[in-house]
């Protein structure tokens, strides 16, 4: 556990500068900010809803004219506020948050489900030109939910994107674990970066140990102070927020009693996952 | 830091050094307090529970200000009944004092909280008397002598451990409301809690936490933490824990003058990391060699003269 800079913690006021329709839930949103705009991938912000709430997301992406980026599911009462909002309205950021993926030099994989694709997205455009090679297989109920398809198929090249579908509307049917059992017995990878619903990032990790590969994964819980204080996001001895979001093999390791198994409601009380 | 000089007698309770860990940092599970004592803590004083479950307020539950932090969590916390596991596991995990904050929204409620975790294996509780920005319980109970003593009454009439009362800022005199919390038995008195705070937004015109108001913490409020402390050390005789933005040894060293016997440390953690209470720890203890004082108990209440 360690420290940290305040600067950042203090929430700026921007507008809203861009909003795209990904698909009928997720929006992405893109606005200016000095400090995130230096984020790494895997990184996140708290997002303030003026009024509404403040919410914890990762960052999608970043450019040269403080512009960041975020893919925003409506999944609940702050998301719908969000989604309602229009280009110019007031948001409160602050951030950026918490640890970053590691620069893998070999061959790398990533695996993203839902909106999980969005961090590993950013984190596949900062290490394409690094990396010995990367594959990315992505992950979501339907066709039209599969998000940033044509982005990783232009940036990584189609052979080295493997999609999947629950309902077989795009790709191969199933979760997105599915291709892995072939792909981890086929080839070597130095490093596989995942992020998405939690029961999926534990079957990766659980392949990747049968395997003796290692993996990055980014993990959620219920996040309030964002600077290591009030303990919403514990996990094992970790605090997501500030240890986290990203944990490496040997600490996931530490926590297989908790990581795709439980997480601490609002009251702090352990619910399943 | 292997000498003698740090270890303190806090109402019966051997703490190695005097700093604490505050309450309202962390204190959900027992692992994660764990890595506040590796951190150095002399003692852990967790979360505040209550008798039953609470969810707290929705974000924003903290906003940064100037020189401090203000929150209005909501005293988010699974209920004692829960709890009870957290505490017998932190009883075997932690080799420190373990203090259970509680709260209630009556004495009765104060009274079978504090029964449960003494019962589960905390060394003492402190009353959270104090919180701000919760209605019917903490600040309101407080600063209402009359009802604060019936509280602290009715809790030392079922726990036999040490009773701690957690005093709020947020009152007239602080000296007045010590004295009556010392007459109605406490054996040891926090201050302070936080300052009643709000924060607003130019740009939408909303106020920023989710609740409105909340409490004010860190660097702003140690100059008023410190008087505080100052004044009730001057009417009560009853060991005062300091409390309210410390964050170096300096820091320590002034409420130790003031006349606190221990330390609380809170939202330095965000700045400096759990190691801050080894760092805080180290720097009394070099001061004191450099006065040539053989214990840390000898500067308590030495700028009273």
């Amino acid at each position: 556990m360690s420290g940290w800079h305040t600067a950042d913690n203090k929430y700026r006021i921007t507008s809203i500068k861009n909003i795209r329709s990904n698909n009928l839930t997720v929006k992405t949103f893109t606005f200016n900010d000095k400090a995130c705009a230096k984020a790494k991938p895997g990184q996140f912000l708290m997002l303030w809803i003026p009024g509404v709430d403040e919410i914890p997301l990762s960052i999608l992406g970043v450019n040269e004219d403080d512009k960041v980026s975020v893919a925003v599911k409506k999944v609940g009462e702050a998301t719908e506020a969000l989604h309602n909002m229009k280009e110019s309205e007031l948001i409160g950021i602050r951030g950026p948050f918490g640890n970053c993926f590691s620069a893998s030099k070999g061959r790398v994989l990533m695996v993203g489900g839902g909106t999980g694709i969005a961090p590993l997205l950013f984190l596949a455009r900062r290490l394409v030109s690094k990396v010995v090679g990367a594959s990315f297989v992505i992950g979501a109920k339907t066709k039209t939910e599969l998000l940033f398809l044509d982005e990783l198929q232009s940036l990584l090249g189609k052979e080295n994107v493997v999609a999947t579908t629950e309902d077989g509307s795009c790709g191969i049917k199933g979760l997105c674990t599915k291709p892995l059992e072939s792909l981890l017995a086929e080839e070597e990878f130095d490093m596989i970066y995942s992020c998405g619903p939690e029961l999926m990032i534990r079957k990766i990790f659980d392949l990747a140990e049968k395997h003796g590969m290692l993996v990055e994964a980014s993990l959620e819980r219920l996040m309030r102070c964002a600077i290591g204080l009030c303990g919403s996001c514990v996990i094992g001895r970790h605090r997501v927020c500030r240890d986290g979001p990203i944990f490496r093999s040997e600490q996931l390791r530490e926590i297989v009693s908790e990581f795709g198994v439980s997480k601490r409601d609002f009251d702090g009380r352990k619910i399943q996952i | 830091m292997d000498s003698d000089r740090l270890s303190i007698s806090l109402t019966g309770l051997k703490l190695a050094n005097p700093t604490m860990l505050a309450s309202g940092i962390l204190g959900y599970s027992a692992e994660t307090l764990s890595g506040i004592v590796e951190g150095g803590a002399g003692a852990i004083v967790t979360k505040s529970v209550g008798l039953k479950p609470r969810k707290g307020y929705p974000n924003p539950t903290v906003v940064q200000a100037n020189c401090g932090l203000i929150n209005a969590m909501g005293l988010p916390n699974p209920g004692i009944d829960e709890f009870v596991d957290e505490i017998r596991e932190a009883k075997t995990v932690l080799n420190v004092p373990l203090i259970v904050s509680i709260y209630g929204f009556s004495a009765e409620e104060y009274a079978a909280v504090a029964q449960k975790a003494v019962k589960a294996g905390a060394d003492a509780v402190e009353l959270n008397v104090s919180c701000p920005h919760v209605k019917e319980t903490g600040s309101e109970i407080g600063q209402n002598p009359e009802i604060l003593a019936g509280v602290i009454r009715k809790v030392k009439a079922v726990v036999k451990k040490p009773v701690f009362v957690k005093l709020s800022p947020n009152v007239t005199n602080i000296a007045d409301i010590a004295e009556i919390a010392a007459k109605a038995g406490a054996d040891a008195l926090t201050a302070i809690n936080t300052v009643k705070a709000i924060a607003i937004d130019t740009e939408t015109a909303i106020p920023v936490l989710g609740n409105k108001v909340g409490g004010l913490s860190g660097p702003a409020v140690k100059p008023i933490a410190l008087r505080q402390v100052y004044d009730i050390y001057e009417r009560v005789k009853v060991p005062i824990i300091g409390c309210g933005g410390i964050a170096n040894w300096r820091d320590a060293v002034e409420f130790l003058l003031a006349g606190a016997v221990a330390v609380q440390i809170g939202t330095a953690i965000a700045t400096k990391g759990p190691n801050v209470f080894k760092a805080i720890a180290h720097g009394i203890d070099v001061h004191l060699k450099k006065k040539s004082y053989r214990s840390v108990e000898e500067i308590v209440g030495l700028a009273h003269r």
